[in-house]
């Protein structure tokens, strides 16, 4: 047994490191039955990092290279040609680096704004969606009629194009024949111009975006709720608490799993908003009053050609991402989950 | 013996309480927020434009006289091309990266190599799903313009595919590269419920790594597949901004769907809300019936 085993790995090996002709001055420590040809550079991996990384390598490793150089070597140069001054359509100078850019973008009001809607978005926007999917996920909870049909009505958006929901938005708000204009009239309100209200659009595209995913907040809260058990409930209510306070003290606390599961993947989405809004106001003009990172970078690069600068931009939404991913991985890797 | 009909109402209404009343107009509340948008989009698409659209209530159904097709026949007619070529990257694309995915997710998770090596490997693809895209633009577009990608394909071309389609093969990849890291914590989350003994059984019996996976993991991974090409077919055939920096302009014969919907209905004389929602409904069509057909094994598969 333990010779077949040790027989179908080397030729395993060799059908994948075989070819690459550098196992040629053979050492065999693993029982002596190896062929002879695959030894070397396997070995030495195998002692190092155990038998099973070269023989799952097959597997995990192209997926890796091709992640690896699209987006860890793309960030990479991407943060090198922020450092040039690339302007047009003639190639980045390399000779000549320096960080003027970031100091460009530190003076500049319109990305100190755009930082500052991108912060608000993502915030307000995870707060709420996050807030909107738990009420719907305890409303679908409380043993109702007909719940698959609701859930999947509430998760519809969800399936939805950024480009296809800011078109419904846009003529939801629409000043004189909106849904919210009308709707607003008969209690009195409006018209309001949410679009072209520099003070209101960025809540206004907050409210679409709640609108696309709480519907995914909700399905991922269902899940941690069924995940804890009834005895939970049982107890509370013999404990004479009401259905508010047992929910306020009892359940959602245990449900921080799902919370930072769900906050994670919101700001994800927050920052693709992009998407909405390049749709929202119909190509590369700022939108007025909710200019996010995403839409300024993308409007630098490709509608002014300043290439350098809008790398700048996009290092810093880089950053500021990477000030949401850091705390998550390391948080992942104390539960064990990496 | 029988119960009269005074006695069965109230028994109904005994169950009927002022709580579970509030719980249905909330949920029916919610229902009527999650689907005012759709319903004003979908009956704006009939009307008539001038005339209808701004004449009658956005939510409410055309009357006759302002009842027409025409938006979705020129809504269809924009968008058709854009359709067929959405298809032609995000199926390909979806599919790879689904299994590329389930390569990665499985020789990192069945493969017990040191903790120490391995945690890196796992926390950077983990970390591949939250990169704003915009970090990597401008170097994509270097990429792809340094990339010799139109020679390569020269058979192609010679076949009679216009040249544009080059653009499309670029989303290709593009889409699989950055799909592959949700795809791998999908299918990892799943892998980790595996049971171990068949697996080790396997092995014992002088079962491959690569055998393992081809006759017991893939097999199993049914479920899980449908969910990630369910999720990844909707990010890839939903997304702007690849199609927009790699295909760029909506004329061009290979113009992805949404990019020519971005933008449809605009002229000088202002927007065409009606063509823009026939447009907009005739784009989101196959994610729509995707959802409403799998939403089910999709809210599953999401939450695990």
């Amino acid at each position: 047994m333990r010779d077949f085993l040790s027989r179908t790995r080397s030729r395993l090996r060799h059908a994948v490191f075989g070819a690459t002709g550098e196992s040629d001055d053979t050492v065999v420590t693993d029982g002596g039955t190896a062929t002879g040809e695959a030894g070397g550079v396997v070995d030495r991996l195998n002692e190092r990092f155990g038998e099973d990384f070269t023989e799952s390598a097959p597997f995990w490793l192209p997926p890796f290279l091709l992640v690896g150089l699209f987006v860890y070597g793309a960030i990479a140069w991407n943060f090198v040609i922020s450092l040039t001054d690339y302007e047009g359509f003639v190639g980045p100078d390399y000779s000549d680096l320096d960080f003027e850019m970031y100091v460009r973008a530190a003076n500049d009001s319109g990305v100190i704004d755009a930082t500052v809607n991108t912060f608000l978005l993502v915030v307000a926007f995870t707060t709420v969606a996050l807030a909107v999917g738990l009420v719907l996920a305890i409303l679908i909870d409380r043993n109702i009629r007909f719940e698959n049909t609701f859930r999947t009505i509430y998760l519809l958006p969800m399936s939805l194009s950024f480009v296809v929901t800011a078109q419904f938005w846009l003529w939801m708000y629409n000043y004189n024949n909106g849904v919210v204009n009308i709707a607003l009239g008969t209690v009195g309100i409006g018209p309001i111009s949410w679009i072209g209200n520099s003070s209101l659009v960025l809540w206004a595209v907050v409210f679409a975006l709640v609108w696309q995913f709480s519907g995914y907040t909700m399905v991922v809260y269902l899940a941690g709720l069924r995940a804890i058990p009834t005895e939970h409930y049982e107890a509370a209510r013999v404990d004479g608490a009401s259905t508010l306070k047992m929910y306020w003290r009892v359940i959602i606390p245990q449900l921080k799993g799902s919370t930072i599961s769900a906050a994670i993947v919101l700001m994800v989405f927050a920052l693709k908003a992009f998407d909405f809004l390049y749709s929202l106001v119909s190509g590369y003009r700022p939108p007025n009053g909710a200019d996010i990172l995403a839409t300024k970078m993308v409007r630098e690069a490709y509608s002014t050609n300043n290439w350098a600068y809008a790398s700048a931009i996009a290092i810093i939404l880089f950053l500021m991402a990477l000030s949401i991913i850091g705390p998550y991985l390391y948080y992942e890797y104390k539960q064990g989950n990496l | 013996m029988t119960d009269g009909v005074a006695d069965r109402i109230r028994d109904d209404l005994a169950g009927v309480d002022g709580y579970r009343v509030a719980l249905y107009a909330a949920i029916v509340g919610m229902t009527v927020f999650f689907l005012t948008p759709i319903e004003s989009g979908l009956v704006t698409a009939f009307k008539t434009n001038p005339g209808g659209v701004s004449s009658t209530l956005p939510f409410a159904p055309p009357p006759p006289r302002f009842f027409t097709l025409e938006k979705w026949q020129t809504a269809l007619a924009a968008l058709g091309r854009g359709m067929v070529n959405s298809a032609l990257y995000a199926v390909p694309a979806t599919v790879i990266s689904a299994l590329l995915g389930s390569f990665a997710a499985y020789g990192l998770t069945q493969a017990d190599w040191r903790a120490r090596y391995k945690a890196p490997v796992l926390a950077m693809l983990v970390a591949g799903i939250f990169i704003p895209y915009q970090a990597v633009l401008v170097p994509l577009s270097q990429f792809w313009g340094a990339m010799p990608l139109a020679e390569l394909l020269t058979p192609l071309w010679l076949l009679g595919v216009p040249q544009s389609y080059v653009g499309l093969v670029e989303l290709t990849i593009t889409h699989v590269a950055y799909g592959i890291p949700i795809c791998m914590v999908l299918f990892r989350s799943y892998y980790r419920n595996v049971s171990e003994e068949m697996i080790e059984a396997a092995r014992l019996d002088g079962a491959t790594f690569r055998r393992v996976y081809r006759r017991i993991v893939f097999p199993i991974s049914t479920p899980m597949f449908a969910v990630v090409l369910i999720y990844q077919f909707t990010q890839i055939w939903n997304d702007l901004l690849f199609a927009l920096i790699l295909v760029s302009t909506e004329s061009s014969p290979a113009a992805p769907v949404v990019l020519i919907l971005a933008g449809l209905g605009e002229s000088m004389e202002g927007q065409d809300f009606a063509l823009r929602m026939a447009g907009a409904f005739i784009a989101a069509l196959p994610t729509l019936i995707v959802y409403i057909m799998f939403g089910e094994e999709f809210a599953e598969g999401v939450a695990t």
